[in-house]
């Protein structure tokens, strides 16, 4: 595989992407939320078949998945505060309990601004599932699958199914073992195979069907007061137990509830061929 | 595999603990533009039904009575009857002057293939009162969300057929979720409870 020459490589740290962060926010300033001309703010996945590591059947098939659109990157405070101030009821002293918790947009110096502890260009995090969805349809798009999420993270810089290389692996799990309370890095780490940056390394995201991830393949089994319940459905056989860290991702977005936030928890959003913005 | 079951589960408890601290019940936030709604009642969540008489309807509509609510889809062989099953069962657990006092409404999970018409032949079918009763469907997008409102897990398989966990919910006049049960094939006493409780109020 192509990282084994490079034994070196490491993921990105914020001070290494300080360049392209810097390039990332002034396009946020030329004008949130709208395409920057150069790149647009989404990128084609072409479509393929894929197996998730979710899938558990020994002789589990590939998954067809079409062509999408996906965000090259989470979606920033910059561009988090622009939807809020044109939907304000999306602003945190506003949002309605059903949709957000106590700690929606915490972080925030004011609900309708960024402050000291909120950098225009870091991914916005401590945002629900609901206002994730809300945001993405404020762009025309909506949030993507777990499986086009584990398609599109899947891919190297070079390859588009790194997932069976070791040395891919272990820079994935170096990321997920650092501790998370540093400060959050910006936006605009090194793209891979598609164009797409911060799949790792910077958040978790949410999903579309993030509560769907662990159910399991009969409904008859839910008699088994367990079955539905995450230790219970821990007992998913992975496909590739090497896997670690999509397995962390998968048992914390499992975990969540649609109006939870997280310090460490952002987004971005896909599109269906023929939607634009 | 045996190895991976404990790991999973530390692993969910401590993610649990560091990154999932927030309460899911939090204090009204004041939502200004629906006025008295309180900020936790489930029909903050705008969803635009069509029943089984192929009416429009809103999700919010139910507002004023307490409300049953499940998630099923018409094609499904094993569960979904039993959720009409229960819900009559748990009608049936209550005095006969209360059972006509709240409304039941069972939104498809599978807005391909349940039609309004699909829908009605399965009122008629199992005789459902339709003054009551509404079976309805939304779109995927709404369906998505109204199961993450109401709590409900669900995966459509490759087959057309979903996986799905099955709740009743009982939604109190405000639309705020006072109960759920997730006993299917008798009333659960605790819900029946729950129901007179919202009824008496």
């Amino acid at each position: 595989m192509m990282q084994r020459g490079r034994p070196g490589r490491s993921l990105p740290r914020p001070v290494a992407r300080i360049g392209a962060s810097l390039a990332a926010l002034g396009l946020l300033l030329a004008g949130a939320a709208v395409a920057a001309p150069a790149e647009p703010a989404y990128v084609e996945i072409p479509a393929t078949s894929f197996l998730s590591v979710i899938e558990s059947e020994p002789g589990a098939k590939p998954t067809p998945i079409a062509t999408y659109a996906l965000r090259r990157e989470p979606v920033t405070n910059a561009e988090f505060l622009a939807f809020v101030t044109a939907h304000p009821e999306w602003r945190r002293d506003r949002v309605p309990a059903l949709f957000a918790d106590r700690q929606y947009l915490a972080h925030w110096s004011a609900p309708d601004a960024l402050g000291a502890d909120a950098l225009p260009a870091q991914p916005v995090t401590r945002v629900s599932w609901f206002a994730a969805q809300a945001y993405c349809e404020s762009e025309n798009a909506r949030l993507p699958t777990w499986l086009e999420w584990e398609r599109a993270a899947a891919a190297s810089e070079t390859v588009a199914d790194a997932r069976g290389d070791a040395a891919w692996r272990r820079r994935l799990l170096d990321w997920y073992a650092k501790p998370s309370s540093g400060a959050l890095g910006t936006v605009g780490g090194s793209p891979n195979l598609y164009g797409v940056r911060d799949l790792h390394g910077l958040v978790w995201e949410w999903v579309d069907d993030y509560a769907a991830m662990m159910v399991t393949a009969d409904s008859r089994d839910q008699n088994d007061p367990d079955r539905l319940k995450f230790c219970g459905a821990g007992a998913m056989s992975l496909r590739d137990r090497d896997n670690y860290a999509l397995l962390m991702r998968i048992a914390m977005l499992s975990s969540l509830k649609a109006a939870d936030t997280t310090a460490n928890l952002g987004f971005r959003c896909a599109r269906d061929p023929g939607d634009t913005p | 595999m045996n190895t991976i079951r404990p790991f999973v589960c530390m692993l969910v408890l401590a993610l649990a603990a560091t990154l999932s601290p927030a309460p899911l019940h939090a204090a009204d936030a004041a939502p200004a533009a629906v006025a008295a709604l309180p900020g936790d009642s489930a029909y903050q969540l705008a969803v635009p039904l069509v029943d089984q008489d192929g009416k429009g309807l809103q999700f919010a509509d139910g507002r004023g009575r307490p409300r049953v609510v499940s998630m099923f889809y018409t094609s499904c062989k094993f569960v979904c009857p039993l959720i009409i099953d229960t819900v009559l069962k748990t009608e049936r657990a209550l005095p006969e002057a209360d059972r006509a006092r709240f409304d039941v409404l069972l939104v498809s999970l599978d807005p391909d293939r349940d039609t309004p018409a699909a829908l009605k032949q399965v009122a008629d079918k199992r005789r459902l009162d339709t003054s009551r009763w509404r079976l309805a469907r939304t779109d995927k997008s709404h369906v998505r969300r109204l199961a993450a409102v109401l709590g409900i897990q669900y995966k459509q398989l490759e087959d057309g057929e979903f996986s799905h966990s099955s709740a009743l919910v009982l939604l109190d006049a405000d639309g705020r979720i006072v109960a759920r049960t997730e006993k299917l094939g008798a009333a659960d006493p605790e819900f029946v409870a729950a129901v007179a409780r919202t009824l008496a109020r």
